[in-house]
């Protein structure tokens, strides 16, 4: 493997872990708890993140020379919501009960920390390959958070995978019960919080 | 009027836009360290929901909305799609416009939240709440309580999430979960509590 693949690799794959923007950056905190009451939903709100910064670090990236400095975030925005729109756009067009249920969040992806915060950090200093290499990498870290949140939350609070019921019947005649909580609010922040400890627990170790 | 007081009541305690929604967690997470700051960012929040939800209502129900172009001889027109784009820009524009307005007019005022201005323009519970009165269809009187109630939460959430920080100081929190798993877990505490407002219906 040549040198530069290499390191485009270890651009992509840093921000799923080591250096996560959600567990580690705490960067798009507001969506990652949001949609993460299904794994089908989490599943396609991470795609769709991982698109818009993945093109929205490109196109900075391409215009980075030609960009005015003093009204660059204005720029980044027309872009990022640009990308948006696409997305929303095809959402609605081939999968419309998900976009009904992800709601007003696919347009949050606007105002989310991590499409700026990259673009801003990372796509303004660097060459569009690695940028949108980077993009792809957050996109993927958030996508990690964002399912195992997701299938936790999935398998207590309705005991179902992807929307296929995986607790047996015998264990509810035995009295097991379905976690409520986990459905609403408090059990996102709980969820999102240990996941926090425990990525920082392994990685001090 | 009953109508108005419960869209206030409603959107400040039982759908609080942070506790419930989970927006504007980012500044939340950043600006809840000290109660002096985190009070100056909540009131200049509620100072710019309360006049951009309006304002949006205005633009999408004038412009936007499938129909809405029909005083201008468009009557098949539908521009809904550019909502987002318009709607950021709208709020970019209304942040700098206050901004300078109170440069002008308040210096004090200036000084007291002159730099959290710009960061709002970026906050998630900005573009949600307008995206919100979007999705509910609420009237423009309703947007205007409905904007201003969501500021009101957002202030309430930041301010008691800045109290509790800073007794938490003292408390011997484990290695690892110390400064954001904390923060987390304390707001999901915060937001049990609130939820116990849902049992009030007027």
């Amino acid at each position: 493997m040549s040198e530069s693949t290499d390191k485009l690799i270890t651009t992509a794959s840093e921000p799923v872990w080591k250096n996560n923007p959600i567990s580690i950056q705490y960067l798009g905190i507001c969506s990652a708890l949001a949609v993460t009451v299904q794994m089908k939903t989490a599943i396609i709100m991470s795609l769709s993140l991982m698109f818009v910064v993945a093109f929205s670090n490109l196109t900075v990236s391409l215009l980075r020379s030609i960009i005015p400095r003093n009204i660059r975030i204005l720029v980044e925005l027309v872009i990022i919501s640009t990308l948006v729109i696409l997305a929303d756009q095809v959402l609605r067009a081939f999968l419309y009960d998900i976009s009904k249920q992800l709601s007003i969040f696919v347009g949050l992806i606007i105002t989310n920390c991590i499409v700026m915060g990259r673009a801003e950090t990372y796509a303004l200093n660097n060459p569009p390959i690695q940028s949108f290499a980077d993009g792809i990498g957050s996109g993927m870290g958030y996508g990690l958070v964002l399912t195992s949140a997701a299938f936790l939350r999935e398998l207590f609070g309705s005991g179902s995978i992807m929307g296929y019921n995986v607790i047996p019947s015998s264990f509810y005649d035995a009295g097991y019960e379905n976690m409520g909580l986990m459905l609403l609010a408090p059990g996102a922040f709980i969820i999102i919080g240990l996941f926090s400890w425990m990525q920082q627990t392994i990685m001090n170790k | 009027m009953e109508n108005l007081i419960s869209i206030t009541l409603n959107s400040i305690f039982i759908s609080n836009i942070l506790l419930a929604y989970f927006l504007g967690m980012c500044s939340f997470l950043a600006i809840s360290k000290n109660i002096d700051t985190a009070t100056g960012l909540g009131m200049a929040v509620v100072f710019v929901l309360t006049i951009t939800t309006p304002a949006n209502w205005l633009i999408y129900n004038f412009l936007l909305a499938p129909g809405a172009l029909s005083w201008a001889g468009f009557p098949e027109a539908d521009l809904s799609y550019l909502k987002f784009i318009i709607f950021i820009a709208v709020i970019a524009a209304i942040v700098q416009i206050v901004e300078m307005a109170i440069d002008r007019y308040s210096p004090a005022l200036y000084a007291a939240l002159g730099v959290f201005l710009p960061l709002i323009a970026v906050n998630c519970a900005v573009l949600g709440t307008s995206l919100f009165m979007v999705e509910r269809s609420y009237t423009f009187i309703e947007t205007i309580f409905f904007g201003f109630g969501s500021g009101i939460g957002w202030l309430l959430a930041i301010v008691s999430m800045a109290a509790i920080k800073k007794k938490l100081k003292y408390a011997d929190v484990p290695r690892g979960l110390e400064g954001f798993g904390i923060s987390m877990i304390v707001t999901g505490l915060m937001a049990m509590a609130f939820m116990l407002f849902s049992g009030i219906t007027l």
